[in-house]
């Protein structure tokens, strides 16, 4: 187990300068010259010439990956041009929001997507099955924009129950914080939950034609039993990959959902970044994200060694 | 007993503090007046600092943190002097020499986005600590309407000292609100200072600028009475707004434009477009569209047909050059004359929904005519890098306005501005934009804007089109608004009833 973990981990280092390479890079690529994007309407040559040095726009790339990997190994990501704060403040600032609306969509995604998956499974071609998936269809095929606007207009102009959007901290009211997070979480979540749904139906019709179950039953076991302790805990195995690859998804931020809600999340933080040409807050959010994208999956790795003992060999 | 009153008077208080939420169409960027570069980021401004001057309804210039103003002979020296008793949110005075101080940051400061209309600034002089003196290096009307704007704003030389180039995070000005917190991308807070000279005019507690980029969502919010006011409502959404008797709607017509910029010689690629150049094609291009039509299908009636840098209401419009009624006969005659009966371009446009709806109708329109208008749909920054390197033909783009007319030609269309994208240059104009700005009388200037307008109408750098309405909407227990055309939402005399 410790040398596999530790191999796993050595693995962090070079694919995160890749990463790191990439973003940079790809950023590059981006058309539009940063210091005209942030010198405003006005475009006075002389802020453009001072944007220009400030982020060393004019030296090659060798020199400016460089001037920006070295800060980030000090553990200083630079700062954003456009608000004047550190990134790594706007990254501790928006982190609590994006991991509570993340943390949310996953528990509702899972608590649909796990209950209808089996569900569906167990009482496979019946009106349960078919309705199930059905409601994977359109959770799949429904724009999340779309859905949040019209849950809007349901639930915060028509019936006037929840705020319509924006975001309260949990610290100052937990009640306005989760009347504020349950729609984009809904929506966030519906939309995995769907294709939680599919995988988990699959694997559960997998494993309930195996062997072990067919004896399970034999042995006269409790459908109940056979079902909950002995299918689905192997069926859970692809889904705990696929559960930790949406989490990481969410993480990186949620930009059309966030945008609607005003949540002050990753994505928008990014989609805001990313129109501005604030190039050192796009990097630092990325690497970031990426990082946490790359723990999330060493993670679920090790998360096997709990679920499946053949692992543990 | 004491802890009992305390508790009574604090719950007194909380029945009484009223906050205004605000709905933002973006969110600003840095909040230092110096370096701020946004249109939204002046909106939340107009809470936190007071400017030497500001714009009444009429666009007329009147007094804030100064009370009058004497200009020198020579016009090169501008004497103001300063309302007495005022202090910044930190207790430190807003004197002359605080105001040496501010002009000075604003032009020496890297970084500083102010440079530009202060350049003609020589130097600041403090006569006593109620009068100030700017000495200019040439006679420069728009000066004053300069002031009204983010140049005119005073920010506490202490905490602009201590907190350098950090100030934008946390500022301290001398507006009606202070500032309390602010987190990106979702809200800013901003509370009443107390010691605010005109606070009789303050009725609220708190400030909330909430910035909510979708229209429909923060219509939806204003709907559901989460946000007392909202800016920049859709067109599409007024009509139902109308009918609702909760909310009140304000519009003005904006003192921005929007038009079309036309390469006439940026880069070669001008010379390559028959659009860019033979002046008989853009007469042609101009004669197919049909402001009017513009309006009513694309804006849905929400703005103003305009042929000049200002409204046609406005005291600068040149009278001698009048919007042109659509003439397709005449533009399919001229198209002949050029040679080129079916002339081919690339119109880039910006992504948002507006401008997409309009490139459509022009492009419709133009077709008419015998054009054959083809939509480059471009990401913004994207856009003004192409502009700025001249790799266009024509290309859609309006801008926010200044309160001076100077504000909304002289960086455009003067041989070295820095947003000139047509790469217009011509001695008469120049020497006409040079005098608009040099002359203090009102008629002379008016007379020089009128020539401009003539001659600008000739050659088309840019054909204007439209000045699109500020839309505001907010609940109908609201009192107190003035619609200035800035689009600025001013906080003194707003209540809520």
């Amino acid at each position: 187990m410790s040398q596999y973990l530790l191999r796993r981990l050595a693995t962090i280092v070079p694919t995160l300068f890749f990463v790191s390479v990439l973003i940079f890079g790809l950023q590059q690529l981006l058309p539009g010259d940063p210091a005209i994007a942030l010198a405003g309407e006005e475009r006075d040559p002389e802020t453009i010439r001072y944007l220009r040095a400030k982020f060393h726009l004019d030296e090659p790339l060798p020199v400016r990956y460089w001037h920006w990997a070295s800060g980030v190994l000090q553990g200083d990501l630079g700062e954003s041009v456009r608000i004047q704060k550190p990134v790594t403040e706007l990254i501790l600032e928006k982190l609590p929001v994006t991991i509570q609306l993340a943390a949310m969509a996953m528990v509702i995604a899972l608590l649909i997507g796990i209950t209808a998956g089996v569900v569906s499974a167990v009482k496979k071609d019946t009106w349960w099955d078919y309705g199930a998936n059905v409601f994977a269809l359109w959770g799949l095929s429904t724009p999340n924009f779309w859905l949040g606007i019209l849950l809007i207009l349901l639930f915060a102009v028509e019936l006037g129950w929840l705020p319509a959007s924006g975001y309260v901290s949990p610290f100052e009211d937990l009640g306005a914080n989760l009347s504020a997070m349950i729609m984009p979480a809904f929506v966030l979540g519906n939309a995995i939950a769907a294709v939680l749904m599919r995988h988990t139906r699959s694997a559960m019709l997998q494993v309930l034609s195996s062997d072990y179950v067919r004896t399970a039953r034999a042995k006269g076991l409790n459908e109940r039993v056979v079902i909950l302790k002995h299918a689905l805990r192997n069926a859970l195995i692809p889904i705990i990959t696929l559960g930790a690859l949406e989490f990481g998804t969410l993480l990186s931020g949620a930009v059309l959902t966030e945008q609607v809600f005003t949540i002050p999340g990753f994505g928008k933080l990014i989609v805001d970044a990313v129109f501005n040409r604030d190039y050192l807050v796009v990097q630092g959010v990325v690497l970031f994200t990426a990082t946490v994208y790359i723990t999330l999956n060493l993670l679920a790795d090790l998360a096997y060694f709990l679920v499946n003992p053949r692992m543990r060999v | 007993m004491k802890l009992l009153a305390f508790a009574l008077l604090f719950a007194v208080t909380s029945v009484n503090a009223q906050t205004l939420r605000i709905g933002l169409a973006e969110d600003p960027d840095v909040l230092d007046p110096t370096r701020a570069r946004t249109f939204v980021g002046r909106i939340v401004f107009a809470g936190l600092c007071d400017k030497l001057f500001d714009l009444d309804e009429k666009l007329r210039i009147v007094p804030q943190l100064a009370t009058g103003y004497e200009w020198s002979k020579d016009n090169k020296a501008l004497l103001i002097k300063l309302r007495s008793g005022v202090t910044f949110h930190d207790g430190e005075k807003m004197d002359a020499a605080a105001v040496k101080y501010n002009l000075e940051r604003h032009k020496n400061m890297k970084g500083s986005s102010r440079r530009g209309e202060l350049a003609v600034v020589s130097s600041v002089e403090v006569v006593d600590p109620a009068t100030v003196k700017i000495n200019l290096a040439a006679p420069f009307a728009p000066l004053l309407a300069v002031l009204t704007d983010r140049a005119g704003m005073m920010v506490s030389p202490k905490a602009a000292e201590a907190l350098g180039e950090k100030f934008g995070a946390s500022p301290v000005c001398s507006g009606p609100f202070k500032f309390v917190e602010r987190i990106a991308q979702d809200r800013m807070v901003l509370e009443r200072f107390p010691n605010y000279w005109n606070k009789g005019e303050i009725h609220f507690d708190r400030i909330v600028y909430q910035p909510i980029v979708d229209a429909t969502v923060r219509l939806a919010n204003l709907r559901s009475g989460q946000l007392d006011f909202i800016e920049r409502v859709a067109p599409s959404d007024i009509p139902s707004l109308r009918n609702d008797s909760r909310f009140r709607i304000a519009k003005i017509v904006e003192i921005g434009y929007q038009g079309i910029t036309i390469n006439l010689a940026k880069s070669d690629l001008a010379q390559k477009n028959p659009l860019g150049k033979d002046a008989r094609v853009r007469e042609a291009f101009e004669l197919s569209l049909d402001r009017d039509a513009i309006v009513r299908v694309a804006m849905d009636g929400e703005a103003q047909p305009g042929n000049q840098w200002v409204a046609p209401a406005n005291l600068y419009y040149g009278k001698s050059a009048p919007i042109p009624k659509r003439n397709i006969e005449r533009a399919k005659q001229l198209l002949k004359e050029a040679g080129v009966p079916n002339p081919s371009f690339t119109m880039m446009t910006p992504t948002t929904s507006d401008a997409q709806r309009i490139a459509q109708v022009v492009q419709a329109m133009a077709k008419d005519a015998g054009f054959d208008v083809k939509i480059h749909s471009t990401e913004f920054a994207t856009s003004l890098n192409l502009a700025d390197k001249g790799q266009f033909e024509a290309y859609l783009i309006g801008w926010s306005g200044r309160a001076d007319p100077d504000g909304n030609l002289h960086t455009m269309l003067s041989c070295k501005g820095p947003t000139n994208y047509a790469g217009y240059c011509k001695d008469d104009v120049e020497a006409l934009i040079t005098q608009s700005r040099t002359t203090l009388d009102t008629e002379s200037r008016a007379a020089a804007y009128d020539k401009i307008a003539q001659q600008v109408q000739k050659d088309r750098p840019i054909i204007y089109l439209y000045h699109r309405h500020w839309l505001w909407a907010h609940t109908n227990k609201l009192s107190g608004l003035r619609a200035v055309p800035d689009g600025m939402v001013r906080l003194q005399g707003l209540k809520m009833n």
